[in-house]
């Protein structure tokens, strides 16, 4: 995995990063510099307010068929149109973008978090602990995470819960790996053997010392794997096995019947698999910006 | 360097038993079996009887632990098993599958070369321009489209546009024909699939090669050989070019293994009969045999190619030996 | 020879005449149909102890059977007419005794003769299949005592009672005849090899992708059939199929199409197409799991019943899903199916849908479970299982019940409700031919029908089963079914039957001789499907 490797201590240029003083003049310098990278976090911006508001915006209910209305073309009534249920599909996209917020940070945040504890502590220790965790974080890597989240899904079951585990579960050596390679570096830096030799105890240097300087790589990874972990929810729920009717999910509305219908009512199709482009494509020109803005040398990795 | 690759060696060893006892657990810990789905799929009776002669000829009435000790003998030795769907070898329903995703996959690998590595190169060239611009949203774009949803479109769009030009709609044939029995049937076959999964593909490779550029270009040899007076052309390709694919080449082995994965999910679009699909059923038909060794086929393939990928960078580049 | 030729003579010409006003056209010979297979491919090429409809689709055109539903004629559900027997014989002893006389001359592809000892061998496999084979269907055959072969043209069934069920069990399309000498050397032999007697000999096959057959030349009813050869292409993925119909990369599917891509098809392709539909041998019932409460009061399951609107629901639901005949727990086109009369006095049926919800709201009330919630535990299909209960779900949410839907791969879902993991369950009572004595075993209790999932342990349902198992006047048996119905519909609301599947098959128009029959298990030989290219 030599590529994926970043061989370099972060804490220098995250530091060039915080260098404007107010929040503001950041992010303006931020939008200045880095033209795509805000136009990706504004979209990131409009589908969490998406997801948080969709009460108020949805105009219809998201799960109430409607046989009246079936397959009805975009319009007035139907900004989008509706699909084979007469659900109307803006609505469900709204709804939509909570599950994938729910799907996508969740399993982020929780694969990121577990991976950063893991890295860093297996960092820290070393000895076995380190090689142990080391060989398990091999095994899972080995899979490619959809597969891997295939095998866990088909053991927990579907729905929106089971789904975030069953890709939070990949994520976590992903990050793990990463981290434990900065935090390796931030081991050698004679403070860490310092706190030791002041008697401070290992959870307090970990959290205190050796995680805000493993912030940046964290950071980055967790903007690649929200998207990660949309994708991962779509291809799921395109097998079947992912998020279940009626919940409004866009791989969902994708999946089984939808892909039927899309030679005569191509907008059924047409506008989640736009929405999951979006998203993800939101979260990835962000999430490069950040990693740019961050820590140069990281860049593509 | 040799003691590396031994080391190297040695650590694929717990990671493929470690994979495989995984994947042991994983696939009975799935509540119901083969015998079931396989005798009531009908939606009408499933003979008590007929279960349980079922169940003991697969085996699936022993416990648990013997279970996995039967399937590390047989795989210590090399043999892979019976699909307990079809009665088949397991290396007989896999080879069967075999061509269609190998032709897939290596067809998006060349589509995917063809595209990134110049794109990639130009919009290295041309930081910060309107088109690198457009080759880095063009990529990222490749990055956030599913490639399901890339290939439901697309046979939308063959669908419909045929339709509307000659008034027949027209659909890439859905049954595999070998390259060398009618090379024009096949390729209107895989093309799609390939340029599907391949896109997707380039898009990791062309920001790969556009980063690895830029660092290249950065570099002292660089500096000097334009100083040198020599032609851009000349330096681009002959000095940093070749320098900078070496991270690309890997990138690109190390992707080709998780292709197969990207293949679960497209060969379902287009009805191929690849691995892909056949592990979906072989999921779905809850054939832990046939899953397994499905599942220890793409372990492997990784395994071994980020072997490769290590040795041979060790052998480029003594620091990492020490390490 | 001599015998069955005169005979095969006479029904051909029966035959001939009554495909011809249907089409008004003669067949013409030759030529190559390109067919889907809507599923995965098969795990064995043995009918005998497989259950999928993939293994008929698969290799029925290389089979004979014994006797069948009417080739033209398979929507009759009383009608069975002799494949490999010379005439249906008359029972003698009571009922009890069935001589098949079996045509002579006829020949397996490899060229040996069929004789009345391997008709009788492959049934006796079926019915009573030597230890470590696996028959799939057993069951059906209870009632019989035993089969042999006095000679080499006559089979003798013997039963152990008389029954109406032993026909249509006779006529299951899954019991093709296996050569006697090959099922004795290796019983398992036929789950990886293909050899029978039937119109078409297979060339080869594509492991997973494809099968190829070509006509048999020697095959025993004259002139048919009419195609030269077929490709069956797997092909689960419904998008697939209707994608390949529409461009004409293959002619026809026989399992069935959502409405949708019926309107889709016709509506681009017009008179390229044609359409024909029927009602289907298979529907969705809910089982709620009687181990569970509230589901142990008759109160709360029978609330579950009436609130569901199925009148109104069906028309609606037939639109996106192939359901669309509301029924009782017999096939519609049965002459033992209730009336609509008798129909609207179960529970669940009621015409007035706004007095039912009423009656469902009151019992709840009595039952003290108002506003309940729970799991509706569906099979990961969408046709119709999903669709349906997206429907039922709704219906629910009208007299105040939260439902949610637990939807899992095949797997988990027949293991939970084997288990008995599970709140009401969407299940599926999918039959081939339609044998109502038989089909309508699946609402018995748990105890003698292991297949019931709804735990519950009654022994009046039993006796009212009994009665109509050995009655043999029509008459009695019609009123014994329905005396078994309303027991178990209305009166303790063991089980609630959703509207029926509706079969929806299209073709290209160039494929003709097709005859739709109520089970995509029925007349899938191809034997009369001819081109007009």
């Amino acid at each position: 995995m030599a590529v994926m490797t970043p061989t370099t201590a972060p804490a220098d240029d995250a530091e060039a990063l915080l260098r404007p003083h107010t929040i503001l003049g950041r992010t303006i310098n931020f939008a200045r510099r880095k033209p795509l990278g805000t136009i990706g976090l504004l979209i990131v911006l409009v589908i969490i307010a998406a997801g948080i508001c969709a009460d108020w915006i949805a105009p219809f209910d998201p799960e109430e068929n409607d046989f009246a209305s079936m397959m009805v073309p975009p319009g007035l009534d139907h900004w989008l149109g509706t699909d084979q249920f007469g659900r109307d599909i803006f609505s469900r996209l709204v709804f939509g973008a909570r599950t994938a917020m729910i799907v996508g940070f969740g399993a982020a945040v929780g694969g990121g978090i577990i991976g950063m504890v893991l890295g860093v502590t297996s960092a820290y220790f070393g000895g076995w602990f380190d090689l142990v965790l080391q060989r398990i974080f091999d095994i899972l890597m080995a899979f490619p995470l959809i597969i891997l989240a295939l095998a866990v899904v088909s053991v927990f079951g579907t729905g929106v819960f089971n789904v975030v585990i069953a890709i939070t579960i990949p994520l976590v050596p992903r990050c793990g790996r990463v981290v434990r390679a900065s935090a390796l570096a931030v081991r050698q830096v004679p403070y860490v053997d310092a706190a030791r030799a002041l008697g401070f105890g290992h959870a307090r240097i970990v959290l205190c010392h050796m995680v805000p300087n493993v912030l940046a790589p964290f950071l980055i990874l967790l903007s690649a794997f929200v998207g990660q972990a949309i994708l991962a929810e779509a291809s799921l729920s395109y097998l079947g096995l992912g998020v279940q009717e009626p919940v409004a999910a866009w791989g969902l509305m994708l999946q089984g019947s939808a892909e039927d219908y899309a030679t005569t009512a191509p907008w059924i199709a047409i506008f989640p698999g736009l929405a999951i482009v979006l998203t993800v494509l939101g979260a990835s020109l962000f999430g490069d910006a950040l990693r740019d803005a961050i820590d140069p040398k990281l860049r593509d990795r | 360097m040799h003691r590396y690759i031994v080391t190297r060696l040695l650590l694929a060893i717990p990671t493929l038993a470690g994979a495989a006892a995984l994947v042991f657990v994983l696939m009975r810990l799935v509540p119901g079996d083969v015998c079931v789905i396989r005798l009531g799929s009908g939606g009408a009776h499933v003979d008590q009887a007929a279960l349980a002669l079922c169940r003991a000829q697969l085996g699936l009435d022993q416990s648990m632990l013997v279970q996995f000790l039967l399937f590390l003998k047989n795989y210590a030795t090399f043999d892979f098993g019976i699909s307990m769907w079809s009665g088949n070898p397991v290396w007989q329903e896999i080879m069967a599958r075999l061509p269609v995703s190998l032709e897939v996959a290596v067809l998006a690998t060349v589509i995917a070369i063809l595209l990134a590595i110049p794109l990639g190169t130009i919009s290295a060239l041309k930081e910060n321009s309107g088109l690198d611009h457009v080759v880095r949203v063009l990529a990222i774009a490749g990055i956030a489209t599913p490639s399901f949803w890339l290939g439901i479109m697309s046979l939308i769009l063959v669908l419909n546009i045929t339709s509307l030009t000659s008034g027949t709609p027209w659909l890439p044939p859905i049954d595999y024909v070998p390259l060398w029995q009618d090379p024009v049937r096949n390729l209107s076959l895989v093309i799609l699939p390939a340029i599907t999964v391949g896109y997707r593909y380039s898009a990791v490779t062309m920001r790969l090669t556009r980063s690895a550029m830029l660092e290249v270009m950065r570099e002292d040899y660089i500096r000097t050989a334009r100083a040198k007076g020599l032609l851009e052309q000349i330096v681009v390709n002959r000095h940093a070019l070749k320098n900078a694919l070496l991270p690309v080449v890997t990138l690109i082995g190390i992707e080709f293994a998780f292709l197969i994965g990207g293949l679960v999910v497209t060969e379902q679009v287009f009805n191929l009969n690849g691995i892909g699909r056949l592990l979906v059923q072989a999921v779905q038909n809850q054939d832990n045999v046939l899953a397994q060794a499905l599942v220890m086929l793409v372990v492997l393939v990784f395994v071994v190619t980020n072997l490769v990928v290590d040795v041979l960078y060790a052998w480029l580049d003594p620091r990492i030996r020490y390490s | 020879m001599s015998v069955p030729r005169c005979v095969w003579a006479g029904l051909g010409l029966a035959a001939a005449v009554a495909i011809a006003p249907a089409w008004a056209e003669t067949p013409k010979q030759g030529g190559t149909l390109t067919y889907l297979i809507p599923a995965d491919a098969p795990p064995s090429f043995d009918a005998h102890r497989e259950t999928t409809y993939a293994t008929i689709h698969t290799a029925a055109p290389y089979y004979s059977v014994l006797i069948r539903v009417p080739p033209d004629n398979p929507a009759s559900t009383t009608e069975f007419v002799c494949d490999l027997c010379t005439e249906m014989p008359k029972p003698t002893d009571d009922g009890k005794t069935y001589t098949f006389k079996i045509l002579q001359g006829v020949k397996f592809h490899d060229g040996s003769p069929l004789t009345a000892q391997d008709v009788a061998t492959s049934w006796q496999y079926i019915i009573k299949p030597p230890k470590g084979v696996t028959s799939a269907r057993q069951s059906y055959y209870e009632m019989v005592d035993s089969v042999s072969a006095p000679d080499d043209q006559t089979v003798v069934f013997k039963l152990k009672y008389a029954t109406t069920a032993f026909l249509p069990a006779l006529a299951d399309p899954y019991a093709w005849i296996y050569k006697k000498d090959i099922l004795e050397k290796d019983p398992h032999w036929y789950e990886k090899n293909i050899m029978g007697s039937g119109p078409f000999k297979m060339v080869k096959y594509e492991v997973g992708q494809s099968i190829t057959g070509e006509r048999n030349k020697d095959y025993y009813h004259k002139g048919l059939p009419h195609l030269d050869g077929i490709v069956g292409i797997f092909s689960p993925k419904q998008s697939v199929r209707v994608d390949a119909l529409r461009a004409d990369r293959a002619a026809i599917e026989f399992r069935g199409l959502p409405p949708s891509a019926r309107d889709q098809l016709t509506k681009e392709l017009g008179d390229k197409v044609w359409v024909q539909d029927s009602d289907w041998n298979c529907g969705n019932i809910l089982t709620p799991n009687h181990q569970k409460k509230p589901f142990d009061d008759p109160r709360v399951r029978k609330a579950l019943a009436l609130a569901i609107d199925q009148w109104h629901g069906a028309p609606a639901l037939a639109k996106i899903a192939n359901v669309r005949t509301v029924g009782g727990i017999v096939f519609p086109g049965s002459p033992l199916a209730a009336t609509k009369e008798e129909l609207q006095k179960i529970a669940g049926f009621w015409p007035d849908i706004e007095k039912s919800r009423a009656e469902a709201k009151k019992l709840l009330k009595e039952a003290g479970a108002e506003g309940l919630k729970f799991e509706l535990l569906n099979r990961n299909v969408d046709q119709p299982y999903k669709f349906v209960g997206t429907w039922v779900i709704g219906e629910w949410k009208k007299i105040g019940l939260n439902v949610e839907q637990k939807v899992v791969p095949t797997g988990p879902w027949f293991s939970n409700m084997r288990a008995g993991t599970f709140d009401v369950a969407m299940e599926a009572n999918c039959q081939s031919v339609v044998n109502p004595v038989l089909d309508t075993g699946k609402y018995l209790p748990h105890k003698v029908y292991p297949e019931n999932y709804g735990y519950y342990d009654d022994d009046k349902s039993i006796q009212l089963y009994e009665a109509m198992q050995h009655e043999t006047d029509p008459a009695k048996v019609r009123t014994a079914m329905r005396a078994y119905e309303t027991y178990t519909l209305d009166t303790q609301t063991h089980e609630i039957v959703l509207p029926y599947w509706y079969r929806i098959i299209l073709g290209r128009s160039y494929v003709k001789g097709f005859k739709i029959s109520p089970s995509h298990y029925l007349n899938q030989d191809l034997l009369s499907i001819w081109l007009d290219k």
